[in-house]
């Protein structure tokens, strides 16, 4: 109880570091040491929230002093606090890429002093939404995460980042309307924005309304999650943000998404209304974004195509509402944050060393840099769901999941999970037969990079038009390793994370904890609707 | 709750502009569209807070129900700093493309525009040269090097190539791009 109190610093450190590195805008060193130091310092904190989630269970901190129904709350259960500590690590590791690259480049490339202000901005958005029991702080969570995510994505002010921001801004500001109309909404038929008090008032509304907020609720935050119809945007610009912007994106922003979704499906509307529009959603999510993946030559487009794809796997775990599968979509939420960010930093890596991000122009990786090729090479059969991978076994427990359930559309979306993780592995079986596997000399408009002596390889001229530039800064492949030992970590601690993920996940269809963390012991909470029954 | 018509009416007029004009390309309609849309949603905060009342300062002679409710208002204050923001950054984008291209509209977007124009994914399967089986020189070829590389394998593969007999496929190291 007492550690929890201190959830809301998991906000202020990251704001604090962004006011610091704001003041230090001309000091890149201090910078750098200012917001790995308190990003760290979140991240240990955070680590703190979850052990206290784990033994003392569900806690919420008022702010302000204000009680529950009309001040802010912010809630720290299992859930949220896991969902914290894999955002943390993985923004910190980011953020140490990031300062590598920023080193070795000297800067020129973007203006980085701003980055440090920024990405800090964009941890405490993260971490605020996560942590907000309250669905207004959530729409302001969500606000200040976008903010600062419209800079990061244009960070430099090029061309194609430019038109790419244009699609990404105008979206996000649509679907934060749409969040907002909901709030009004939803403030209009019940007089509160408090979530835990949401759930004992929405239960109380007549069919139509309540299916029409939650039919709201679940576009805006669709379209964060980038769901099926919704994802349109998603693939046009993550991918030309710079290397470790696309990758934090591609690892937080839509999570923050499926988590707003998990809390709407679990917290305020549970049963099963709208499980068979989302499973219907969850299935084209995932066969539609996988097509796309393989027709990109992209490696970064191909991999948000992967990204909007595996988002269907969440939203499937989500959709059917028992503890088994969405047990299985928090494992998997946890799991895939790692893993798609570190495919994005490999990424990065493999344009820096082979001077594209093209598999056309791309060869011979694999001998060039073995070590690249092993970095590439883990996180992508992880994402493909190959046996020993933590990919697998998250995918193992939604299959069961759908099997338990075994409804003829649960039975189609168990063919279809099945069908895009063996699409996955063709995909990046694809980037890596054709970046790493064959010769240069094969590729369709060979790099000059890669065909260029090996001499003059590593920093000769020739290799880049600025011959300073080193092609694997050691802080680069230190954090992108880093990412990739803790994705397989997930792999060996599978089991306590499943345990922690089943509990999280049996407390979130329970509610009790969650409303009496929030509202008192006292209050009485309606009783938990009947899966299966027409709620 | 009751709510005021006129209010009604002038969300529901900024609403169908500003989506009408969230529809153009060019950017500073769509930049006005979403500050039309930010207003409308404003009003309809402002809308569920019912009729207006007496400023929320408490006095022990008014009852209740006569004070305005607060929270709307401030909800719409928040939204309305955010929006100011938003439309801050729209601008510095807009007048950013202004000074990159010299104009004001979207642009296509550059990857979307030639996968749309590749004709199939599988150059292989619609390739101009039928006589040719084995698929490794093919793909070099549709694949657009066509200059040194194509030759090299056309002149490779000539004798005995008339689709009759497609080459044992070996293990080659190069083989996966299709």
């Amino acid at each position: 109880m007492n550690i929890a109190a201190l959830a809301p610093l998991a906000v202020v450190l990251p704001i604090l570091g962004a006011a610091l590195t704001f003041l230090l805008i001309r000091h890149s060193r201090a910078q750098r040491a200012v917001s790995i130091a308190l990003l760290s310092l979140t991240l240990a904190l955070e680590c703190l929230l979850l052990a206290s989630a784990w033994e003392s269970g569900t806690a919420a901190v008022t702010i302000g002093g204000w009680l529950p129904p009309w001040g802010i709350v912010m809630v720290v259960d299992q859930f949220s606090s896991l969902m914290l500590v894999v955002s943390s690590a993985v923004s910190l590791a980011v953020l140490v890429y990031a300062t590598g690259q920023g080193m070795a480049d000297g800067d020129q490339d973007a203006p980085v002093s701003i980055f440090h202000p920024t990405y800090l901005i964009l941890v405490a958005g993260v971490s605020n939404a996560f942590l907000s029991g309250d669905l207004f702080n959530l729409y302001v969570g969500f606000e200040i995460l976008l903010t600062a995510s419209y800079v990061l994505m244009t960070l430099g002010g090029t061309g194609p980042r430019i038109r790419a921001g244009v699609t990404y801004v105008v979206v996000s500001v649509v679907s934060s309307v749409l969040f907002l109309i909901a709030i009004a909404m939803v403030y209009g038929a019940t007089g509160t924005v408090n979530m835990a008090d949401l759930a004992m008032k929405l239960g109380e509304l007549d069919q139509g309304t309540r299916t029409l907020l939650h039919v709201m609720l679940l576009v805006a935050f669709g379209i964060k999650a980038a769901v099926f119809p919704l994802s349109f945007w998603l693939p046009d610009s993550y991918p030309t943000a710079p290397a470790p912007v696309t990758a934090v994106f591609a690892g937080l922003l839509t999570k923050v998404g499926v988590y707003a979704m998990v809390r709407t499906e679990t917290l305020l509307f549970p049963g099963d209304a709208l499980n068979t529009p989302l499973m219907v959603a969850a299935l084209l999510t995932m066969v539609v974004g996988i097509l796309g993946a393989l027709a990109q030559s992209d490696v970064k487009r191909l991999l948000s195509f992967t990204l909007v794809s595996h988002i269907g796997y969440m939203v499937f775990g989500l959709a059917m509402s028992s503890a088994a599968g969405l047990a299985a979509a928090v494992f998997y939420v946890a799991h895939h944050i790692t893993i798609q960010t570190s495919l994005f930093l490999v990424t990065g890596l493999i344009e820096r060393r082979g001077g594209s991000s093209s598999v056309d122009r791309l060869g011979g990786l694999a001998k060039l840099s073995p070590l690249l090729a092993l970095l590439f090479f883990v996180p992508a059969m992880n994402l493909a769901g190959i046996p020993p991978f933590s990919g697998f076994l998250g995918k193992v427990g939604l299959l069961q999941a759908g099997v338990e359930l075994g409804t003829p559309l649960a039975y189609a979306l168990v063919v279809g999970g099945v069908v895009t993780s063996l699409l996955t592995l063709l995909a990046v079986a694809r980037v890596w037969n054709r970046a790493f596997w064959r010769r240069p000399t094969d590729a369709e408009h060979p790099d000059p990079v890669l065909l260029a002596a090996p001499a003059a390889r590593v920093s000769g001229p020739g290799a880049k038009p600025n011959d300073t530039v080193t092609l694997l800064p050691r802080t680069m492949v230190g954090s992108t390793m880093g990412l990739v030992v803790i994705g397989v970590a997930l792999t060996l601690f599978a089991g306590p994370l499943f345990e922690l993920s089943g509990h999280a996940a049996r407390d979130m269809l329970d509610r009790t904890p969650y409303i009496h963390a929030v509202l008192g012991d006292g209050s009485p909470v309606p009783a938990a609707p009947v899966v299966g029954g027409g709620r | 709750m009751s709510i005021n018509l006129t209010l009604l009416i002038v969300m529901g007029a900024l609403y169908a502009c500003g989506i009408y004009l969230i529809l153009e390309r060019s950017l500073t309609r769509v930049l006005l569209g979403l500050m039309l849309l930010a207003n409308a949603t404003n009003l309809l905060i402002l809308a569920t807070g019912g009729y207006a009342g007496l400023a929320p300062l408490f006095s022990k002679d008014i009852a209740a129900q006569d004070y305005n409710d607060p929270l709307p208002q401030a909800l719409i204050l928040t939204s309305i700093v955010i929006s100011f923001a938003v439309t801050a950054f729209m601008l510095g984008i807009i007048y950013r493309t202004w000074v990159l291209a010299r104009q004001d509209d979207i642009q296509d977007d550059v990857e979307d525009l030639r996968v749309a124009e590749t004709p199939s994914f599988d150059a292989e399967d619609d390739a101009e040269v039928p006589a040719e089986t084995s698929e490794f020189p093919l793909a070099t070829v549709t694949a657009g090097a066509r200059e040194m590389p194509a030759e090299d394998a056309a002149a490779e593969e000539q004798p005995g190539s008339l689709n009759v007999d497609p080459r044992p496929m070996e293990a080659s190291p190069e083989g996966g791009g299709q």
